[in-house]
């Protein structure tokens, strides 16, 4: 199953490798945040990384999108081995995601905060935008209805226009992932999408995530402690422990992994 | 009551991008475009040109500058004085240099010069944040001033070391040196203040202002969304610098007609544009003018009650005017620290339900 090109149970198409981490090392001066980490995503899955806290989960993400180099390993996407790359030219490639702690513009309209998800697709010159004529005019229109269609999606229309720093934590986090949604990406990224929800928050948001793989067939890796959430959720997991990779399946397998349940459970030294 | 959207749809996306989706807004900015276009020429006289509106008028377009760079993209500058110098010693070579082009283009290529300068002042912006940028501009300032006193060529080596505007004309009527009428400065203003808000409102709304706005609001996840730091703070101080230039070359052409670097265009005049935008509204067209009003006005509104009201001596009127207007500043930040821009919102949004709150 390793290759890819399957289908799961649901009847949901899993294609190829669409990005691989290969002999991931990243140190902060003597600290060895992800030692020798590899693994894959494959196109239309939903990939979990779990752990314990201090793991490298976070790291392994930060890693992804181009926030951290590592000092050892490869990172490959779409076929290719992806250069020392900044996080925008990394959102270019067609990779969003979303913040652990919310990270949304407080200044601005949920509206213009999901236009903001745009932006990879909008270059009108600056003489275009400041006459507000051609270019700029056409692509504002064009993107929006894009914008429109996330927002429909998300079901966030009635709070457009509210400023973000009025809306609850719950409508917060749904409004991040529309910003991340609208740049059509290719690999959407989630930080702890149900950190800090309700029941009912959650349920939500597994809907949204499964509606998004689904509809769109976004290929989705997403960190997240609810183990009942990602054993429900995701096709492939992997498991960190301590920087080091401990497990990497299906739900299934890595729940009857002796070495996993050991990390999470706790096992006597004696 | 009288303020409302009940019953005005938006059915397109450009009608609901539009400056003022509200269709009250919209009538009342015709009407005050409509006043200050065909109203105020023909009233105005000498006083009021030269005290009131073109300064408040130069002074909204450096506001609107130095807005768009700190309100909007989050990069304080405490240099705006001397960019604004920039902007006006550009359009005096230009001007004494190439009489016979039109001082329209004059102003519009000194803003294209500054904005340059500006841009490479803005360097550092992208390697330090805050305070410590603060003080970078701020040492931009003090060498901008220092160069324009010392190279001669700046100053086409008068002797005074002062730059005078030369006579010039737009469509036969004489707009800068000492003939010039006062509708005539006020019109050439105007026009450029209106093409300014447009031009910064129109950048403001679309892709770019997004782009400035995501970097000033957070600016880790506006580059993990895809905005190049580099090229959006930059772009930031080169518009920004274009306004703040055109604001510079009209104060010394139009307003002043004669200036020395140190006394028009000191450490003051960037915390004077700095305090507009403060008491205005951070992020806001709008707030731009009304700041520009408000430190404009205030003094000369004090000055007439103090001595043409109560009639106290002229120095005592002017020092307590320093104080009543520091006061008042001070006054202003505590209750509303978002500016006289937040206060019509919040203003605005009372009217959607007055009289019937509930």
């Amino acid at each position: 199953m390793s290759g890819g090109n399957y289908k799961t149970e649901d009847g949901r198409q899993i294609g190829g490798t669409l990005m691989e981490m290969k002999n991931i090392t990243l140190r902060f001066g003597g600290v060895v945040a992800i030692s020798d980490i590899s693994f894959d995503i494959h196109e239309g899955e939903i990939r979990a990384i779990i752990g314990p806290n201090g793991a490298g989960k976070s790291s392994m993400l930060n890693v992804i999108s181009g926030f951290y180099h590592p000092q050892d390993g490869e990172v490959w996407f779409r076929g290719e081995r992806r250069p020392t790359m900044k996080p925008y030219q990394v959102a270019k490639q067609g990779i969003a995601r979303t913040f652990q702690n919310i990270a949304l513009f407080n200044g601005m309209s949920v509206l213009d905060n999901v236009m903001t998800g745009r932006l990879t697709h909008m270059e009108s010159g600056l003489f275009s935008q400041a006459i507000w004529r051609g270019k700029a005019e056409r692509e504002e229109v064009e993107n929006r209805e894009a914008v429109e269609k996330i927002i429909d999606f998300l079901e966030i229309q009635a709070i457009r226009k509210t400023p973000v720093g009025r809306l609850p934590y719950g409508l917060k986090k749904r409004v991040e992932l529309a910003r991340a949604l609208a740049a059509e990406p290719k690999l959407l990224l989630l930080d702890e999408p149900m950190a800090g929800m309700n029941v009912e928050e959650k349920e939500d948001m597994s809907r949204f995530i499964l509606d998004v793989n689904d509809e769109f067939g976004t290929t989705i890796a997403l960190i997240e402690h609810d183990m009942g959430v990602v054993m429900d959720l995701s096709d492939r997991v992997v498991v960190m422990d301590y920087g080091k990779k401990i497990g990497d399946g299906t739900p299934d397998e890595v729940r009857n992994n002796q070495e996993v349940i050991d990390a999470y459970l706790g096992v006597s030294h004696d | 009551m009288f303020y409302r959207e009940s019953g005005d749809f938006s059915t397109t996306y450009p009608e609901d991008s539009q400056t003022f989706p509200i269709r009250f807004d919209r009538y009342r900015y015709y009407v005050v475009l409509a006043v200050a276009f065909l109203v105020i020429p023909f009233i105005i006289n000498d006083y009021w040109a030269n005290a009131v509106f073109v300064p408040f008028l130069i002074y909204a377009i450096a506001a609107i500058g130095l807005n768009i760079l700190t309100g909007y993209c989050g990069q304080v500058s405490l240099g705006t004085g001397a960019f604004m110098a920039v902007g006006a010693y550009s359009c005096y070579k230009l001007m004494t240099a190439f009489p016979e082009i039109s001082i329209v283009i004059h102003v519009i290529l000194s803003g294209g010069i500054t904005a340059a300068v500006v841009t490479l002042f803005g360097l550092p912006s992208l390697r330090i944040k805050g305070f410590y940028l603060a003080v970078a501009t701020l040492a931009a300032q003090f060498f901008l001033v220092w160069l324009f006193n010392k190279v001669g060529w700046f100053y086409n080596y008068s002797a005074s070391g002062q730059i005078s505007a030369p006579e010039r004309s737009v469509f036969g009527i004489i707009v800068t040196g000492p003939n010039t009428e006062a509708w005539a400065k006020y019109l050439i203003c105007l026009v450029f203040v209106t093409l300014c808000a447009i031009i910064a409102r129109n950048l403001t709304r679309g892709s770019m202002g997004r782009r400035w706005m995501a970097i000033r609001d957070m600016d880790i996840a506006a580059e993990i969304i895809g905005v190049n730091p580099m090229g959006a703070k930059l772009t930031a101080f080169m518009v920004s610098g274009f306004f703040v230039g055109i604001a510079g070359a009209l104060f010394f052409s139009v307003y002043l007609g004669a200036a020395e670097v140190g006394e028009s265009f000191g450490i003051d005049k960037s915390f004077l544009v700095l305090f507009m935008i403060i008491i205005g509204g951070l992020g806001s067209i709008f707030g731009s003018f009304a700041g520009a009003a408000f430190m404009v006005l205030l003094p000369v509104f004090l000055k007439n009650v103090f001595v043409g009201g109560l009639g106290w001596p002229t120095d005592l009127a002017a020092h307590l005017q320093f104080i009543v207007s520091g006061g008042l500043i001070i006054m202003f930040l505590i209750m509303e620290p978002h500016g006289l821009a937040q206060l019509w919102r919040l203003a605005k949004e009372k009217l959607r339900l007055w009289p019937f709150p509930h």
